[in-house]
């Protein structure tokens, strides 16, 4: 039943080349996979429920920051901003005009692609470091804009957010409810990212992330694919903020700051850059890790006194994974598997 | 009138602080190619170390400050041998990554070892003040801009006269090309990172002696961005320039426009504003060296 594919291309036709899955046993396989997701939080408790959907909206965000930053070599640190540029839109037009939830998530993705573009401007002079910097300083003059324009956000204080209500079922009236409206963006998230990179837009970012220059020289419009790189990677960010946004309930400027710029490179870092399996594996692995230590803490120090490296405790962890995971595999977890792919193909051969 | 000269004289001194933090960084990306977002997290662990010392240990200054130098300078080689080493080669967001990650670690233990409260050192200094330009300036002030700038001078001399300085600009300017000469890169690398981090010690020990210190400290680390673009990242005379320059312009931010806001963080947002605004005019900065890409 697994099926084997044959040493050498046989492929005959772009279709086939192209295909996502390239052989039934992957589409079967895939397809179960996903009834299994679809039928798993029935088994779950409200917490792993709870991780579940962050896990969920961290991916999506996860993948916007690897399509500016992995994939088009755009290093950018305004996701922080970006997802609360799409958070607030979600809660204004859903407080206060009273959109629906089809309408104000689309709208507050094309709002943070709008604001990202902005951003990314800089992009067409600077390179490296200081467009890291030019996205720095438009994170936090994004982020001076929500805390103090009081009247269209509610300035410190926030904003409550309007439940997203679905053909008349409120989606976020527990954690189980809203698990079945993240976990359909997240995996639509995927397929459209895996799709955009076997078009020519993604190639158009691969190439500049490769060397920028000499894609111009073979004709890719710098300006027009690194602008539209930052849109759509930060159209991405703005529907993590709006589910976000949803599933908080209610958001203030606080929960913006540069920390989860900082958070969501590391995600990509650690799951490796410039792949989409890589992103979810960092999402997974950024946002369980630090939980199960800090459980398993939790359950020592019923043995130990280990009471006051609880609070920083997420910090520490989350700096020591990102540190060590950078000097011993610095391509990521998807390499990992890569790796160990390999090496079941060909043992017990070494090469 | 007398404002704006409280405004100015406020900002010299903070500037002085900013021109030595400034420093550290520069010094980090000169010898070592490396940007190190952990600049305000080393000035955060300096203020506790010297809150230690001082308060919990009851040492007096000068040892306090010698031991800290000294645990800076032990601070310094662990870190770079243990983090950077091996980021060398690395591309560029790998190693602002580790260094940010770095920054967590740091961040963490501070905060596991010494709370989140606001602490603040024992008075040390008198609470007088003394007239400079007709307006009243206190002693802590004037300690500090002077602690500054004397180290400033010497950092400056060092790095002009004494041979370990010239090697390290040697090093800085061609790895290669010094190496050919004899000159130890790793050990400079080392040195720089010690460096750096003892003028962060000192950075955090002038801060703790002016206000309380707390986590927000470590804000110091992105302020300092502002302050090395305007400067030029290699340059160490545009490090200390800027260094006052952006401290003197927070200052008149804060003070002109901030009324006008009601929220605040005017005075963190005009260093960034002022920041954006170099990138796109002169990304270089007044006195760094043009980057020219070839294919």
């Amino acid at each position: 039943m697994v099926s084997i594919r044959p040493c050498g291309d046989f492929k005959n036709s772009y279709e086939q080349d192209e295909a996502i899955f390239q052989t039934r046993f992957m589409k079967i396989m895939v397809g179960l996979f996903i009834v299994f997701l679809l039928i798993l939080p029935q088994f779950l408790s409200p917490y792993l429920l709870y991780l579940a959907n962050t896990v969920s909206i961290a991916i999506i965000g996860a993948l916007g920051m690897n399509i500016v930053t992995g994939f088009t070599g755009l290093i950018s640190l305004g996701q922080g901003a970006l997802i609360g540029v799409g958070a607030y839109t979600v809660a204004i037009l859903s407080s206060k005009l009273g959109f629906p939830v089809w309408a104000a998530l689309p709208l507050a993705g094309f709002m943070a692609a709008l604001a990202g573009m902005i951003i990314g401007t800089p992009s067409l002079r600077l390179k490296g470091f200081y467009l890291a910097m030019a996205t720095m300083a438009g994170h936090y003059i994004i982020w001076f804009v929500l805390w103090n324009w009081v009247d269209l956000t509610g300035g410190p204080g926030g904003i409550a957010v309007r439940k997203p209500v679905l053909f008349g079922l409120d989606l976020n009236r527990d954690d189980l409810h809203f698990y079945y409206l993240a976990l359909p963006m997240a995996i639509l998230a995927i397929f459209a990212c895996k799709n955009l990179f076997r078009t020519r837009v993604g190639r158009a970012f691969i190439a500049i992330r490769d060397r920028d220059l000499s894609a111009e020289v073979i004709g890719v419009n710098l300006f027009k694919y690194k602008l539209l790189s930052f849109f759509i990677s930060s159209f991405y960010a703005g529907i993590t903020g709006g589910l976000f946004a949803y599933y908080m309930k209610l958001i203030n400027p606080e929960a913006f700051q540069l920390f989860l710029a900082i958070d969501y490179l590391a995600m990509i870092i650690v799951g490796g850059m410039g792949s989409i399996l890589g992103s979810i594996y960092g999402a997974i692995f950024i946002v369980l890790v630090p939980e199960i230590l800090q459980r398993i803490i939790e359950y020592a120090s019923r043995f130990m006194p280990l009471q006051n490296i609880f609070a920083p405790l997420r910090e520490i962890i989350f700096g020591l994974m990102i540190v060590l995971f950078l000097i011993f595999k610095p391509e990521g977890i998807a390499k990992m598997w890569e790796d160990a792919k390999a090496y079941f193909k060909l043992w017990p051969y070494a090469y | 009138m007398f404002f704006f000269t409280a405004l100015i004289v406020n900002g010299i001194v903070i500037g002085s602080i900013y021109a030595l933090v400034a420093l550290g960084f520069v010094l980090i990306f000169k010898a070592s190619d490396i940007i190190n977002f952990a600049q305000g997290e080393l000035v955060l662990v300096g203020a506790f170390i010297g809150y230690a010392l001082l308060d919990q240990l009851k040492i007096p200054v000068t040892f306090s400050l010698g031991l800290s130098f000294i645990f800076a300078v032990f601070l310094g080689f662990v870190i770079e041998r243990i983090v950077l080493r091996p980021m060398i080669g690395e591309p560029v967001s790998s190693v602002i990554m580790v260094t940010l990650g770095l920054a967590s670690i740091l961040k963490g233990l501070s905060r596991s070892i010494w709370g989140s409260m606001n602490l603040s050192f024992p008075p040390l200094i008198p609470q007088k003040t003394i007239s400079v330009a007709g307006m009243p300036v206190s002693y802590v002030y004037l300690l500090s801009f002077s602690t500054s700038m004397v180290f400033l001078l010497i950092f400056s001399l060092f790095f002009k006269y004494s041979r370990m300085g010239v090697a390290m600009r040697a090093a800085a300017n061609n790895q290669q090309v010094a190496q050919s000469l004899g000159i130890s890169v790793r050990r400079i690398f080392a040195l720089s990172w010690a460096i750096a981090t003892i003028i962060a010690f000192l950075g955090g020990f002038l801060l703790g002696t002016i206000n309380v210190i707390s986590m927000n400290l470590s804000f110091i680390g992105i302020k300092v961005f502002p302050i090395v673009v305007l400067g030029g990242l290699d340059s160490i005379p545009g490090a200390i320039i800027s260094g006052f320059i952006i401290g003197i312009l927070e200052n008149l931010a804060a003070g002109y426009i901030q009324p006008y806001f009601e929220g605040g963080a005017v005075q963190e947002i005009s260093g960034l504003v002022v920041l954006l605004i170099i990138l796109i005019i002169k990304p270089y900065g007044l006195f760094g060296t043009r980057e020219i890409e070839r294919l």
